[in-house]
């Protein structure tokens, strides 16, 4: 048995109360060690891709205790995908975090940051539903630490609403989990792929109730409407690199409804087969109603953004409530590309609001570099709005092409095109009066004396971003960049995941062993 | 004992949805921990419900036992919403010092009268 699946989890774990306890008082020694781990667990990252990359199912059973009864990690294309995408997004935020100085502004960020890691990259890889619960507890944790880091009345009040808001969601869950294990007597994945299809149809209403609970908890964490109202004002009121690290938190939730509701009660089961999709199809298309409604209206650039996030994540569950091999092959080409937009926008905010009096999308003086942040924030609003020529476009249009079935392309079609008109519409109005009308506004410098009286107290002068501030935004950039060029094997390795993804037996032959197939 | 166990689910369940719903600091820390209640004792039930047994396979004869697997589950429950718990206390605190208010909704008008002034802190 190979050790290196376990790993994701393990050195951040270890790393984590190291920096906490020992380096707790000395920031460059905490930076580095937060750094070089992070960068350890993108090569872990990259090594396990590699090592899943030939599409065998590798299977690490802790205490070796054979499957069902024993708890399991499980590496196969899907999860080293989210993986590598969680640790390159991680090594690009936690630069520019420590860049422009956040982490310093508040206690134990890199601590909560690798604990974060841990659990994301745990909920990642495990093959068992229970473990699913707790390393989502685990990052959640840590989110809530990060989400009020640095403090603040409105981040402190925004932050209470989103604790509550996932302790609820997270007594969902166990009620799911209570009635999954009452109707199956199982919560290991593979276990429930297999028990589910023996259940009858008329015996099998408890079997619905779970999958449909397990969907709502999923949907909390994916913000997915109607319970997507919590995403707003948090991400518009954490730190923003706190905001760029939750790209990733809603695909853990878009990631758990791939795995849960394909494997265990996906296509073919007879009790729940069609009933995920049903519903996810009509929400999702809320959900991107609402969030290009929320990219129109938002008066502030934070809330923006956070909306932009909220209708992607919409497009990239209506390619999931699909339930087929393509459609899930463009939904993780658009899970990458729209985790690096949202993260990359969240970034270019976070440059231009710390130079500005807040983030109200009302003309102000020009601050330093105009034109570099409006480049750069106009670069990342075409991507996540989905134009050519970054991955947002072939992401949108791989989707729009999976969903071609008769029954959906009306729906699907007019809400994808029709919302990303609007978030089209809603950037370039925030980017220009951002950018463009703040060039036509004169500087503090050239005010007159009468009016100093009157004037706002002294803001102390913006200060141009250095080379390290800016790059990992150009990272995140050029990572759709990368995308786009290389889409054509990104999108073949995409359809070996998820042909994989579908392929239930061979699954549930690598975690349960030959001769447990249904 | 089946109604017993279903009848306090329910009740827990329910004071717990009121108290989450009144949207003020201490009632809803008092309703996530009566749902947390519910949903450990829920999890007890969900192994079926075996009265007086012991979690053990008897070795010798006919000696029925209980599901231990949920109540591992529990213990896990508890840990963590204990921990969730003492989170949701310390942040509650925090935001009722800084905003002198314990209500858990923003107030939209509040939150744009304050924007500005926080988005740099």
């Amino acid at each position: 048995m190979m050790h290196w699946i376990i790993l994701p989890v393990v050195l951040p774990a270890l790393l984590a109360p190291l920096i906490g306890f020992v380096m707790r008082h000395d920031i460059v020694l905490a930076r580095t060690a937060s750094v070089v781990g992070t960068a350890l667990l993108l090569a872990i990252a990259l090594g396990l891709t590699g090592l899943a990359a030939d599409g065998t199912t590798h299977v690490y059973r802790l205490g070796d205790w054979p499957a069902p009864f024993g708890i399991v990690l499980v590496l196969d294309r899907l999860s080293a995908l989210m993986v590598l995408l969680t640790s390159s997004l991680a090594l690009i935020v936690l630069i520019h975090a420590i860049a422009t100085g956040w982490d310093a502004r508040g206690r134990h960020f890199h601590a909560l940051f690798q604990f974060q890691l841990m659990g994301i990259c745990g909920a990642f890889l495990t093959g068992d539903i229970f473990n699913l619960f707790v390393f989502f507890e685990i990052l959640l944790i840590a989110s809530y630490g990060l989400m009020i880091h640095s403090g603040g009345r409105e981040r402190i009040r925004a932050g209470l609403q989103y604790v509550v808001m996932n302790l609820a969601g997270s007594t969902l869950f166990l009620f799911a989990l209570g009635t999954l294990y009452a109707s199956t007597g199982t919560l290991n994945i593979a276990d429930l792929a297999v028990r589910i299809p023996q259940i009858p149809v008329e015996e099998a209403s408890l079997v619905r109730v779970a999958a449909i609970l397990l969907m709502i908890v999923f949907a909390v964490k994916a913000a997915l409407f109607p319970v997507q109202f919590w995403l707003p004002a948090t991400y518009a009121n954490a730190p923003a690199p706190v905001a760029a690290l939750f790209a990733i938190m809603t695909k853990v939730g878009a990631y758990a409804i791939l795995r849960v509701h394909t494997t265990a009660f996906g296509p073919g089961m007879p009790g729940t087969e069609g009933m995920a999709g049903t519903w996810l199809f009509a929400a999702a298309i809320a959900t991107i109603a609402v969030g290009a409604l929320g990219v129109l209206g938002a008066r502030r650039l934070m809330p923006l953004i956070a909306f932009s996030v909220v209708g992607s994540m919409g497009t990239l569950l209506m390619a999931v409530a699909a339930f087929s091999p393509t459609a899930t092959s463009a939904a993780l080409y658009y899970m990458v590309h729209s985790t690096f937009a949202a993260a990359c926008l969240f970034l270019v905010a976070d440059l231009v609001v710390t130079r500005r009096n807040g983030d109200t999308l009302n003309p102000a003086p020009a601050t330093v570099q105009n034109g570099l942040f409006a480049a750069l924030f106009f670069a990342a609003a075409i991507g996540m709005a989905g134009m050519p020529p970054l991955s947002g476009f072939l992401g949108k249009l791989l989707v729009l092409d999976a969903l071609r079935a008769p029954g959906m392309i009306g729906w699907a079609w007019s809400a994808i095109l029709v919302g990303s008109l609007l978030t089209i519409v809603g950037f370039a109005r925030a980017g220009s009066a951002l950018f463009w009308k703040s060039t036509a506004i004169a500087g503090p410098g050239a005010e007159t004396a009468p009016a100093a009286l009157a004037a706002p107290p002294p803001v102390p002068a913006p200060v141009p971003a250095t080379v390290a501030e800016v790059a990992p935004t150009m990272a995140a950039i050029a990572a759709l960049a990368v995308l786009s060029v290389f889409a054509g094997p990104v999108s073949a390795y995409l359809d070996d995941t998820s042909a994989q993804l579908f392929d239930r037996g061979g699954y549930i032959t690598a975690v349960l062993g030959p001769g447990e197939e249904d | 004992m089946e109604i017993i166990v279903a009848s306090t689910i329910g009740v827990l369940t329910a004071g717990g949805v009121y108290l989450l719903l009144r949207l003020r600091t201490f009632p809803v820390i008092l309703g996530l921990a009566l749902l947390s209640y519910a949903v450990n004792v829920f999890l007890f039930a969900s192994g079926g419900l075996a009265i007086d047994q012991s979690p053990i396979l008897a070795r010798y004869g006919e000696a029925s036992y209980t599901d231990p697997l949920p109540q591992a589950l529990v213990l896990t429950a508890i840990v963590i919403s204990f921990g969730m718990t003492a989170v949701l206390v310390m942040v509650g605190l925090g935001a009722y010092l800084e905003a002198d208010s314990d209500r858990i909704d923003i107030d939209p008008e509040d939150e744009d009268e304050n924007a500005g002034k926080d988005a740099q802190a």
